[in-house]
């Protein structure tokens, strides 16, 4: 219960951050302001804290993903209309689309915490890169798997060297190349850095990328959602598709979360630190180490 | 000028590029219309696995003697120091490359034009490889299995390369405008230059601490 508190007290001082952020200029009350700052954001950056902090937060993520994705299913496959060139088969891009989202963005999130752990040695970060990687390579191979499945009777062909294909089948070798390092080294503090310099590599490398299969080759449609432009979707389509999407942001933080927390246990144990399933015994003492 | 010393090594790049190059018109049809339509994306992927044969020397053997820890000691920046390395094992395993590539191109019957288009993609594109590959070879440093993982690693940073490299021989073969692909490949070079070096000392840190 303790935790549950100081997780309200915690989102009772960020409210209160924000509006005094917005006031501070005209006010200048500095101790007010130090006060605010003081709460302390590094408790959360121990992974015996985190640990428990990430026990309630999977569950909070967890359960409003799957009733997403059961929303966001039941929209896609009956409410949505029919499309009138592709018939039912196009039902697939509601996993598809969201899929190739998060592969992309769980990359730059990647090399961003790895970047994160290697610059301030934060190794809660880094720990949370080799989490994102496999849940990102998940989400990438889905969406090589589910176009392929799609291709099949809409292009006659379940594979075809476009731009777009080959830049999402790079990424997923970007993925397993940051994995199989990882994994390759012993060493837990060498392997976070060094996945960081393969990471923030590749990130510079994917626009350059992507721009040359781009230039050689290209045949997929054009992206059908823009920011600005009115979508060219039926808003039932477009309604299945943003709650799929939602469903696999929720999900990829509940699955990383997860994993997390069996990451610190391991690594913790490695590091003859205390393991925070064996502290919890001892938590109602505020005990963090023996 | 040391790696001179161990001739074998250099040629044993050199003949896996040549070996490589000549299985090709073997495991396909000797058509010459065919040949010519493949030669690019052959000579460059090979080039791309030959690069990748060398890049284990690059700083092992400086490893395990322990040269390499003396080199991070030394006064002199870091990043002179790998740029030099990475400048030798140019010179050393992908100058051949080059020199031998128009010789691989008569065999697929390219014209005089497109080998030198050959040769100068090639001698615009191999820094790169190598500058990239110096990075992977860091990471790994004195790891098991290291040279699966260099290839793991490097071949999906190689695409670039690959991809203006052939285009550029490619568009010489049908005569269209090759400035455009050389120019891509020379703005890759630079970057590279300028970022892959530092990259690599940042890896050999973290390698070596």
């Amino acid at each position: 219960m303790a935790i549950l508190e100081c997780i309200i007290e915690v989102k009772a001082r960020v409210q209160l951050t924000t509006d005094k952020r917005a006031t501070i200029d005209e006010v200048t009350d500095h101790d007010e302001w130090v006060k605010v700052m003081k709460i302390n954001w590094y408790k959360y950056a121990s992974p015996s804290n985190f640990y428990r902090l990430a026990g309630k937060l999977v569950p909070m993520f967890g359960i409003p993903a799957a009733i997403l994705f059961v929303v966001g299913l039941y929209v896609g496959f009956f409410v949505a209309p029919i499309d009138f060139q592709q018939g039912d088969a196009y039902r697939i891009i509601f996993i598809h689309v969201p899929a190739a989202w998060m592969g992309m963005l769980l990359y730059v999130l990647m090399a961003a915490y790895a970047g994160i752990g290697w610059a301030f040695n934060a190794r809660l970060a880094s720990m949370m890169a080799t989490s994102l990687s496999i849940t990102g390579a998940m989400f990438t191979f889905l969406s090589l798997a589910t176009g392929s499945l799609w291709g099949k009777p809409t292009w006659g062909t379940w594979w075809v060297w476009d731009a777009r294909m080959t830049s999402t089948l790079i990424l997923l070798f970007l993925y397993i190349g940051f994995i199989s390092l990882q994994a390759a080294i012993d060493d837990r503090r060498r392997a976070d850095r060094a996945g960081a310099v393969l990471a923030i590599v590749g990130v510079i490398n994917i626009p350059i990328i992507y721009f040359s299969v781009q230039w050689w080759n290209t045949l997929h449609q054009g992206a059908t959602i823009r920011l600005l432009n009115k979508p060219t979707m039926a808003p039932p389509m477009l309604a299945a598709m943003f709650i799929m999407l939602a469903a696999c942001w929720l999900y990829s933080v509940a699955v990383v979360l997860a994993r997390l927390r069996c990451i610190i246990i391991e690594r913790e144990q490695e590091a003859g630190r205390v393991v925070p399933a064996t502290a919890a015994a001892t938590e109602f003492s505020g005990m963090e180490s023996v | 000028m040391l790696a001179w010393r161990r001739r074998a090594d250099v040629l044993a790049t050199l003949f896996f590029f040549v070996i490589v190059v000549s299985l090709f018109p073997l495991s396909t049809n000797p058509d010459p219309q065919l040949l010519r339509s493949i030669a690019p994306g052959v000579v460059w992927v090979a080039a791309l696995l030959a690069s990748m044969l060398s890049l284990g020397r690059l700083f092992a053997n400086d490893h395990v003697d322990g040269t390499l820890e003396q080199l991070l000691l030394t006064p002199q920046p870091l990043y002179l120091i790998v740029f030099g390395k990475v400048f030798a094992q140019w010179l050393v395993s992908e100058v051949p490359l080059i020199l031998v590539a128009p010789v691989l191109g008569v065999q697929f019957g390219l014209s005089r034009d497109t080998l030198l288009v050959l040769m100068f993609s090639l001698a615009l594109g191999t820094p790169v490889l190598s500058l990239i590959g110096s990075i992977a070879a860091a990471l790994t440093l004195g790891l098991r299995g290291s040279g699966v993982l260099v290839a793991l690693l490097v071949l999906p940073l190689y695409i670039p390369v690959l991809i203006f490299g052939a285009l550029a021989v490619d568009a010489s073969i049908a005569g269209s405008n090759i400035q455009s692909h050389l120019s891509l490949l020379g703005a890759v070079l630079i970057l590279a230059l300028a970022f892959a070096p530092w990259a690599t000392c940042a890896a050999l840190r973290i390698s070596l601490e």
